[in-house]
């Protein structure tokens, strides 16, 4: 069995750890390099022109902090995602409706703000002394000690939100018909990965405390794993953790990177303000002017339009 | 005309539920009025485009050169490594579909392959194969496909009913731009030689002649002078304009529609008076005499081609800043890529309102000045006496035309413009304007007639929104600041909502305007008398 331990416990955490540093610097690098020709905000409000319009600074930024803010809202509380409409064509009355539609937005936020929430709790295992905003937000989420463990809230919410983002796929023809199997296997690997955690947590306890000792001395470089045994459930828990964090630099999960580089949301509207340069600009075949008044010097000499040459 | 005989309610008939079979397995059809035509050959050549020939794309053979194949895949490479936009938006699409219902073309066409989401798929499916490991490794169950010439035609096909609007871009929670995959796609297209001629022929004519529509120099005149007389006869006032004028203080560029096309031409005759009026030092180009630039719509190599005419001409002309006339797409080739790619226009001043003294802050570096910021800062500044009354004849809603609000933001300019001129304005329903806005359903080269069925789908939902305003408040005019949607709004209209016109809005402008020394005018520009006056 300690071959397997060592093989699950130690190898592939450093592989999974490996390949995720390395595969997301190497997507990061290879958008990074590809250059940004031309500023191409895509504006969503009243630009900054004359000074008795007010302008929109955040939804059409034209400065950094207005950049940053833009970014902020998009990043944090999905701003973009919280316009969704949903259009409806009311045959009757040949009318096309534009309904509210807020619940993919409010999945997705409840989705990736539980993960962000588990993920820092999880700093709990990674860390000695464990800093105070850790305990601070385990405390938090665990405010409901309806059960002893205390039953956290944000795993409840990550299990509601992946499961509607799965059954939204699923029951929708239209996304179905859109839908990679990628995108079914990034909700599962997700889903397992969070189920696997509760189900630890409350069925198949593993001794937290070799938990740590493995973790820590992982993240030492002086990796053992603990003489007392931990339990094949945190095994398999590690392993979809693994799967997942080596998966995503190949899949469409490295949207978390990606997004900050989009070009139509982190660039100031300041077009006309500031030039802005192409790198790989260059120079191309025009119509000049003389070209063109030799081709028209007649006409236009009849018409008595100014010419450069008589 | 093509022979589109389908009523509204035929079109109307609309099922948004997906086919059975997938996309990667239901190849392209080439259906009558739904696709543009190629273009005719010596326009190719003129422009020294790769591979001209003639061709359609109903052809089964398109006579694609023998190793398209390789020129698609190194084109793609170039081009990945080249725009951060292109490269990123093939990565990070998570298929979360909130894009699929923002597209006017799948909103009226039922396509799946119009989502957004899904017309980008095309293109990213094939990336995946060539340039991604899961994609070489999974194949179609990494969502990879080969390229194959039925792969090409369903670009050509999908990627020329897209209009470049960006609204899906609004909608994405990564503000992945379509217009930017289509961009790519249609700039690949370009080189195996497939091209629209809707596109090709204006970009060929405004290269030899200075504007789409092929006019030449001593017509353009003989337009202008036309118009002249025409403005004298309405107003009995005698305006002045010159083309071609060295030391004139600006430049004046619009859209050669403006001057012979209609209803363009009372937003012309709009200009003329208003220039007139406010006695500004200005002069047109017959060389630079078209403010639009379907190089856009082509590559960014052609865009930069047309639009250098623009800052040589001012040189040349040794005028002190440039005011552009309303028109999209013009907008945000000025806006967003003139300077990169034609400036820095240093040998122009900082622009400055010579009537208000005004600083254009905004504009400082690229020296170009939108009408509309021009307008309203005269009107804010009271320099301009206007009768709003003339146009009580018109119930108006406005029409955000995609660029200039989406990649500008010039949204309440227009509007403040319209309160001053016209006393009754109404708003369409806020998820069909300013940055929500529809397109007009044939922007970005699609305007063409043979392609008038895939026009009037991807117009509905503007028009339906025209529709609700209509019942609602009797609107009579539907106004906007776009030479493609003023030459293509009236027959969208004439479809969906009988009984609307267009207008531009100095159009409008000219109407209110009082001038000096005007005789008694009884009606508007189009002939139409003015109502009594409201007591």
């Amino acid at each position: 069995m300690t071959a397997v331990y060592l093989f699950l416990g130690i190898i592939i955490p450093y592989a999974a750890l490996f390949i995720f540093i390395v595969g997301l610097i190497y997507r990061i690098l290879k958008w990074a390099r590809a250059p940004v020709p031309f500023r191409i905000p895509t504006t969503c409000g009243q630009q900054k022109s004359l000074p008795w319009i007010k302008a929109k600074k955040l939804e059409n930024p034209y400065n950094t902090a207005g950049v940053i803010g833009r970014m902020a809202l998009e990043v944090l509380v999905f701003r973009s995602l919280l316009r969704n409409t949903k259009t409806e064509l009311k045959q009757g009355i040949r009318r096309l409706v534009y309904k509210e539609s807020k619940l993919l937005w409010l999945g997705a936020l409840v989705f990736h703000w539980s993960l962000l929430i588990i993920l820092l709790r999880h700093l709990r295992l990674l860390t000695e002394p464990v800093p105070s905003f850790v305990l601070f937000i385990q405390k938090f989420d665990g405010f409901f000690q309806i059960t002893v463990p205390a039953l956290f809230l944000t795993d409840i919410l990550i299990l509601i939100a992946l499961t509607y983002l799965l059954l939204r796929r699923v029951a929708s023809s239209q996304l179905r018909y859109i839908s990679l199997p990628s995108d079914y296997l990034a909700v599962f690997l997700l889903l397992s990965v969070a189920i696997s955690g509760i189900l630890m947590r409350f069925f198949f306890r593993v001794d937290l405390v070799s938990v740590k000792e493995l973790a820590l001395g992982v993240l030492s470089f002086h990796p053992s794993i603990p003489a007392d045994g931990i339990g094949l459930p945190f095994y398999v828990h590690l392993f979809l953790v693994c799967a997942l964090f080596a998966y995503l630099p190949f899949s469409k999960l490295v949207h978390m990177a990606g997004v900050f580089l989009s070009p139509t949301r982190n660039l100031a509207n300041n077009n006309r303000m500031r030039r802005h340069i192409n790198p790989w600009d260059y120079p191309v075949n025009v119509h000049t002017y003389e070209e063109w008044e030799d081709e028209f010097r007649g006409h236009m000499k009849e018409a008595g339009l100014p010419l450069e040459k008589e | 005309m093509t022979d589109t005989t389908q009523k509204p309610e035929e079109l109307l008939k609309l099922d948004y539920t997906p086919p059975k079979k997938g996309w990667m397995e239901t190849p392209v059809d080439f259906k009558k009025g739904t696709y543009c035509y190629s273009a005719p050959q010596k326009h190719q050549e003129y422009l020294g485009l790769p591979y001209p020939r003639q061709w359609q794309p109903f052809d089964k053979d398109w006579k694609l050169p023998e190793n398209w194949k390789q020129i698609i895949l190194e084109g793609m490479n170039d081009r990945l490594s080249k725009y951060r936009s292109f490269r990123l938006y093939m990565d990070i699409c998570v298929r979360c579909g909130a894009c699929a219902d923002k597209c006017h073309f799948f909103i009226g066409s039922g396509d799946p392959k119009n989502m957004p989401v899904l017309r980008a798929e095309l293109l990213r499916s094939v990336y995946r194969k060539y340039f991604t490991l899961p994609g070489k490794l999974f194949g179609k169950i990494g969502g990879a496909r080969e390229l194959t010439e039925d792969v090409l035609k369903e670009w050509f096909y999908y990627f020329y009913q897209c209009t470049e609007c960006r609204r899906c871009s609004v909608f994405c929670p990564y503000g992945i731009d379509t217009c930017e995959i289509t961009m790519m796609a249609r700039d690949l297209l370009s080189l195996v030689g497939c091209n629209i001629g809707w596109i090709v022929e204006p970009a060929s004519n405004c290269l030899r002649t200075g504007n789409h529509l092929g006019v030449p120099p001593h017509a353009f005149k003989d337009t202008l002078d036309f118009a002249i007389d025409e403005v004298e006869e309405l107003t009995g006032v005698k305006v002045e304009a010159s083309v071609n004028r060295k030391g004139a203080e600006l430049l004046f560029i619009t859209p050669s529609a403006d001057y012979f096309a209609s209803p363009h031409w009372y937003t012309f005759l709009g200009y003329l008076m208003l220039f007139h009026e406010i006695g500004l030092d200005y002069t047109w180009s017959a060389y630079a005499s078209e403010g639009g630039n379907f190089g856009l719509f082509h590559s960014a190599e052609m865009l930069k081609r047309l639009n250098a005419k623009m800052y040589a001409e001012a040189k040349r002309l040794g005028v002190k800043w440039i005011l552009g006339g309303e028109c999209g797409h013009m907008w945000r080739v000025i806006h967003q890529y003139m300077d990169t790619i034609n400036g820095p226009a240093d040998f122009l001043e900082e622009p400055v309102s010579p009537i208000t003294g005004t600083k254009f802050e905004n504009t400082k570096s690229t020296k170009m000045v939108h009408i509309c910021e021009f307008t309203s800062d005269l009107i804010k500044n009271n320099k301009l006496k206007l009768d709003p009354s003339r146009n009580n004849h018109w119930k108006l809603t406005f029409h955000d035309s995609c660029n200039p609000a989406r990649a500008m933001g010039l949204i309440e300019e227009p509007r403040y413009i319209i309160k001053n001129v016209c006393n009754h304005f109404y708003e369409m329903p806020d998820n069909t304007i300013k940055e929500n806005t529809f397109c007009c359903g044939s922007g970005a080269g699609l305007g063409s007639d043979e392609n008038l069925e895939m026009r009037l789908r991807g117009g509905l939902p503007r028009a339906n929104a025209v529709k609700y305003v209509k019942e609602k408040h009797g609107v009579n005019l539907l106004t906007c600041i776009c030479a493609i949607d003023r030459a293509v709004l009236p027959t969208l209209l004439q479809y969906w909502v009988p009984g609307v016109e267009v207008s531009g809005l100095h159009e409008l402008v000219g109407n209110a305007l009082m001038m000096k020394g005007q005789k008694e005018r009884t009606t508007d520009m189009r002939g139409t008398p003015f109502e009594e006056k409201e007591s």
